[in-house]
């Protein structure tokens, strides 16, 4: 076990220095000069020159991406070029924001997603099923700027439930968090009905049943529990996804996570910002696929250790 | 994605039947009829509307220059330069089916390869072409897309380059499992001793295999890419304007969307529906094409 | 609409005596009460030698004060730090006498040194400063530069009380550039200790302080007690809320939870607002010192010649454009605002006429037209103007293809002169003081097209150059001859047509019931959106 995590760790560390590499080299190669959107449009060539050798910018690449690599590892994200903040400031502070909104995401997809799930497998065949199953296609099938703007549309300015966009309370996040995680409770009410369906033809269903006990025990007691467990894996892999939906739903929202940092950065070529969300972000990612890979083999002990 | 096509390795089936079978089921017809209704728009737009998607008309915008709500003249109203949204949305049915084929087809060429390189080469070579393969995936695919296409002068092949960039790990991961089982099975060895090259066996027995899985995958992708497409198009940095996407569409006007609603929900529920029908027909073909999975239904 | 004063009659060559406060405070204003902005953008900094941005200018100057001012709502010069100062003959030495008593917002007085210190800190090349290049006319610029010095050698403390600086050639800007908030006072203990967080931890002698900040959510400014104008500021503070979408911002004001909307009436909103009587009342609609235009490169063919930039400038229906941007702009005809002094009324410029467009195209020899390509930034409205001004040249036979990119994208083709044709929406030239030379030299002038400057249609005219000299050779920056100067200068380049003046943008900020105050501070050229200082509440 030890052995394995191990293994996996370091996996981890190595895959995160190649997604530093690549993106530092493409945000290198781009058309864009930072150092004239710093300078102003007012500078002197003098200015910007002076600048330029400032931030180490008239460095080959390989000394720049040392550089870098350096402050990396002790925390040091450099510092935003319009900004003139250090990025990993900039970030701590709207982190937290980006994590609420996920975790509301997580917990909208798992409450619709499973419960519809169940219920779907219940009814199995008949016409409730096949309606929920449609309606898990188009959940996934649906671009979230458009549900996103929709529910805002209609719960937020028609009928005035939620706010409209902003961040601060409960009801702010209900919306957002709901458009995260529409998506996701379309694939998970799929898996949850399948899983459920495979559990309840199970023995021990059967031996229960004839045992006498209540469905609702048998349901809550016996069947979801063992459905349940092959999902939770995949919730490390829904973190990766969210990396990327939080940009639109913080746009559409205004709600003032890394998602919007990094879009707005990107507009700017704010490179060391967009340097340091990439990172942040994947190294979320890399942490959930980590965190599935370890559960996993407790979970289903049939799945080896490889 | 979840959900993973494992197809087992069988021989291949006969394309009648598979059609046969498609088509008994109600929601992969109501997903092809929607592909077809969207393809023939997209076909023949030049003969089915009036106006030209670009021309900005002087009657397309109210007299205080707001655009005008479908009904009468315009059948699905105009736009904020007073463009006729019909004319745009049929044309832009072009730009997603391009990208998303193309796109997805790139992906699904990229993933292929190093999939079946990975999975047959095995040793060092499949091992650091499966590494990169997990290094693509740590990457947050939208970020990414995003800053390739801002970086890069966005156009539609661009456009369906930086999709395909990010899209083609899912297809490499299932062809290289798909391509380790099947390189192991004992009729590959046997053709090796009995002197077929590499690329024999690749071509004759291995990619046959493949082909149910690269099927539903392909059809799948499109979905993703018709969504990408369309995502990256609302932030800016998708076709070049004046060529209409359904996404840029929604760009251009998401600031009106009190006032002018229909400029939203007529293309967002174009795309949901598109990304459906391909979700629906691609999830069918799995059931048809993957014995295994029938009996979950 | 409010006409700004075009000249001021009152700048004097010699000493300005304290008795002549030009503006009379506001006998309706009452002190106290906090307001709300809102804002799309986070705060980027309130470093004053830092923040260029339209958004941060007006809080800095908030917080901030140089040795010159603006009054109120207006673009007339008037004494900041400086009680009274002295010019020399040739124009080349200003002495400035300072106020007594000015305490920074940490408690210490500020002194001469202070000015020196901060004059010397936005021009060292450490301090990266985007506005270091408008201090290039003072003696020692060149070499702190280019590190030889660390220190200005023009800039001299005579006694705590007075500070004397000498330029290296007279330059009729000096004292716009005085006010500008590159050359703000700052206190040399709080920016050392903040270091390179200055921006997010000011310390100034402004008339407000920073009393909150949470990055990404809000800002609070709090009413500086012991600030040295008399009466203000009325407001005891203001909080900026930030992430806030436009749409969502106005929708608050309607249901009073917020004052003003700092990004302005979103263009969806803008018919709905207007057409209510109720609402419309608290609209103020102002000019700004801004030009939206068309650049033309002339190095790249077949702008070269003169007959096809005409055209080019005789296809564009302005009012067309302007209706997309839902008519909150006035067609220009010139590079000049109608606000700046200098702007030559009842010019005529390039009447729109399709027909003579083709005409001169013919000339130039191009009747089957021509290829070429528009870059424009990808935000809208951008975009959708790009469209507009495409289907306009179509009409004449050309045919352009659009380049939406990000705005860095766009102005590094400009600076590299790759682009033929740039639409300047969302990086159009904003003045950063109220003087007609601020719209030449780096966009019109030959200095500006180098490698990465910002003179992105490569005009180059070395006549026009030395006219403009000679223009800001003069002490006194409003006199008449200067302004005539000017003037010509503007109309030979439109001679030359090196760009197409599109419109001059309206400004519509939008207060809510409680606010008060004259309607010039609510359109202030020079504090965007709203002048801090002089605005109050009324409840």
């Amino acid at each position: 076990m030890a052995g394995y995590l191990f293994r996996r760790i370091l996996q981890a560390a190595l895959i995160l220095l190649g997604v530093s590499f690549i993106t530092f080299v493409l945000l290198y190669v781009l058309p864009a000069d930072p150092v004239r959107q710093i300078a102003g449009r007012s500078a002197t060539q003098q200015t910007v020159e002076n600048i330029r050798q400032q931030l180490g910018l008239d460095q080959p690449l390989l000394v720049q991406y040392g550089r870098y690599l350096a402050g990396l590892v002790q925390g040091d994200l450099g510092r935003s070029y319009l900004q003139r903040t250090e990025v990993s400031t900039l970030i701590a502070s709207r982190l937290p924001a980006s994590l609420l909104l996920m975790a509301g995401g997580i917990l909208c997809e798992l409450l619709i997603g499973l419960t519809l799930g169940v219920i779907a497998a219940l009814y199995r065949g008949r016409p409730l099923d096949q309606g929920l199953m449609v309606t898990s296609f188009v959940a996934v099938s649906a671009p979230q700027f458009v549900v996103g703007l929709l529910l805002l549309y209609v719960f937020a300015v028609q009928l005035g439930w939620f706010p409209i966009g902003g961040y601060g309370t409960l009801s702010h996040l209900v919306l957002p968090a709901v458009t995260l995680g529409i998506m996701g409770s379309g694939w998970y009410s799929r898996m949850m009905r399948s899983s459920m369906i495979e559990v309840l033809r199970q023995d021990y269903i059967r031996t229960a049943r004839a045992k006498g006990l209540t469905r609702g025990r048998i349901l809550f007691r016996h069947a979801l529990p063992n459905a349940i467990l092959p999902i939770i894996a995949m919730i490390g892999i829904d973190i990766g996804i969210f990396m990327g939906g939080i940009v639109v739903v913080e746009s559409v929202f205004g709600w003032p996570g890394i998602g919007q940092l990094a879009w707005q950065a990107i507009q700017r070529v704010d490179i060391p910002i967009i340097m340091g969300v990439t990172m942040v972000s994947a190294g979320f990612i890399v942490l959930g696929n980590l965190l599935a890979d370890i559960v996993t083999p407790f979970i289903d002990p049939r799945i080896k250790m490889r | 994605m979840v959900d993973t096509a494992h197809v087992p390795a069988q021989a291949p089936i006969a394309a009648a039947s598979v059609l046969h079978r498609l088509m008994r089921r109600k929601l992969a017809l109501f997903g092809l009829a929607i592909i077809a209704v969207v393809v023939g728009g997209a076909i023949f737009a030049p003969w089915i509307v009036r106006y030209a998607p670009n021309e900005q008309l002087f009657e397309g915008l109210t007299l205080q220059g707001a655009p005008m709500p479908p009904g009468g003249e315009f059948l699905m109203g105009t736009d904020l330069l007073g463009r006729d949204l019909f004319s745009r949305m049929l044309y832009g049915a072009r730009t997603s089916l391009i990208i998303g084929v193309v796109a997805n087809g790139a992906a699904l060429t990229i993933g292929t390869l190093v999939g079946i390189t990975a999975g047959f080469m095995r040793g060092w070579v499949g091992a650091i072409l499966m590494r990169f393969t997990d290094l693509m995936m740590a990457f947050p695919a939208l970020l990414l897309a995003i800053c390739l296409a801002a970086i890069f002068q966005p156009s539609l092949w661009i456009v369906a380059m930086v999709i395909a960039l990010v899209n083609w790990v899912q297809t490499a991961r299932v062809v290289y499992t798909e391509t380790t089982s099947l390189a192991e099975r004992e009729f590959i060895a046997a053709e090796r001793t009995l002197g077929a090259s590499n690329t024999r066996i690749l071509l004759r027995h291995i990619l046959p295999h493949l082909v149910p899985t690269l099927i539903v995958w392909g059809t799948l992708g499109i979905s993703v890419t018709v969504l990408l497409e369309a995502t990256l198009s609302f932030l800016g940095v998708g076709v070049q304007p004046p060529t209409p996407s359904w996404g840029n569409i929604i760009f251009e006007n998401q600031t009106y969307f009190q006032a002018a609603p229909w400029l939203v929900f007529i293309p967002g529920a174009a795309i949901l529906l598109l990304a459906l029908a391909f979700n629906l027909v691609g999830d069918a073909l799995r059931d048809v094409l993957d014995p295994t999975q029938r009996g979950r239904d | 609409m409010k006409k700004l004063l075009c000249s001021s009659a009152l700048m004097l060559a010699f000493a300005l005596p304290v008795a002549a406060q030009e503006y009379t405070p506001d006998p309706n204003a009452t002190p106290g009460g906090m307001i709300t902005i809102t804002y799309k953008d986070d705060v980027a900094t309130l470093d004053p030698a830092i923040g260029y941005d339209w958004q941060n200018w007006s809080m800095i100057k908030s917080l901030f004060d140089g040795l010159m001012d603006y009054v109120p709502g207006t673009t007339e010069l008037r004494p900041g730090l400086a009680e009274s100062y002295e010019v020399s003959e040739d124009g080349t030495v200003f002495t400035f006498t300072l106020r007594q008593g000015v305490t920074f917002h940490n408690g210490r007085e500020m002194t001469a040194e202070d000015v020196k210190y901060s004059l010397d800190r936005v021009t060292l090349p450490e301090t990266q400063s985007p506005g270091a290049g408008f201090f290039a006319s003072i003696q020692g610029f060149d070499e702190i530069s280019s590190g030889e010095a660390d220190t200005l050698s023009g800039v001299e403390v005579v006694d705590p009380q007075t500070i004397r600086i000498t330029l290296s050639r007279p330059d009729a800007t000096f004292l716009h550039v005085m006010a500008l908030n590159f050359a703000s006072v700052v206190p040399q203990e709080a920016v050392e200790e903040a270091g390179a967080d200055f921006g997010k931890s000011p310390v100034g002698t402004g008339a407000f302080k920073l009393a909150d900040w949470v990055i990404g959510q809000r800002l609070v400014f709090e009413k500086n007690e012991d600030y040295w104008r008399e009466g203000v500021p009325y407001l005891d503070g203001i909080n900026f809320e930030v992430g806030q979408e436009p749409v969502v911002a106005l929708l608050r004001l309607q249901q009073g939870e917020v004052d003003v909307p700092g990004d302005g009436i979103p263009p969806a909103k803008f018919q709905e607002v207007m057409n209510d009587p109720d609402q419309a009342a608290r609209v103020v609609e102002g000019g700004q010192l801004h030009t939206g235009y068309i650049t033309l490169n002339v190095n790249i063919e077949p702008f070269d010649q003169l007959a096809v930039r005409e055209a080019v400038n005789m296809a564009i229906n302005k009012d067309r454009i302007i209706q997309v941007i839902n008519g909150r702009a006035v067609p220009a005809n010139q590079p000049l605002p109608p606000s700046m002094p200098g702007y030559t009324e009842g010019f005529d410029g390039f009447a729109y006429d399709p027909e003579g467009a083709k005409g001169k195209l013919a000339e130039a020899g191009l009747e089957d037209g021509f290829t070429t390509q528009l870059y424009v930034m990808n935000t809208d409205p951008n975009p959708r103007i790009a469209q507009a001004i495409q289907q306009d040249l179509r009409a004449i036979g050309v045919d352009v293809e659009i380049r939406s990119l990000a705005q860095a994208n766009v102005i590094e083709a400009g600076g590299a002169g790759e682009a033929p044709m740039i639409w300047s929406g969302g990086m159009a030239w904003i003045a950063d003081f109220p003087d007609p030379s601020n719209f030449y030299g780096p966009i019109l002038g030959c200095a500006g097209t180098g490698d990465g400057g910002w003179n992105w249609s490569k005009f180059c005219d070395e006549s026009i150059d030395a006219m403009a000299t000679e223009a800001d050779s003069f002490t006194d920056p409003s006199a008449p001859e200067r302004l005539e100067l000017w003037s010509e200068v503007y109309q030979r380049v439109m001679a030359e047509a090196p760009w197409v003046p599109v419109f001059n943008e309206q400004r519509y900020t939008m207060k809510s019931e409680r606010m008060g105050g004259d309607d010039a501070l609510y359109v202030d050229p020079v504090s965007i959106p709203v002048n801090y200082d002089y605005v109050y509440v009324t409840e």
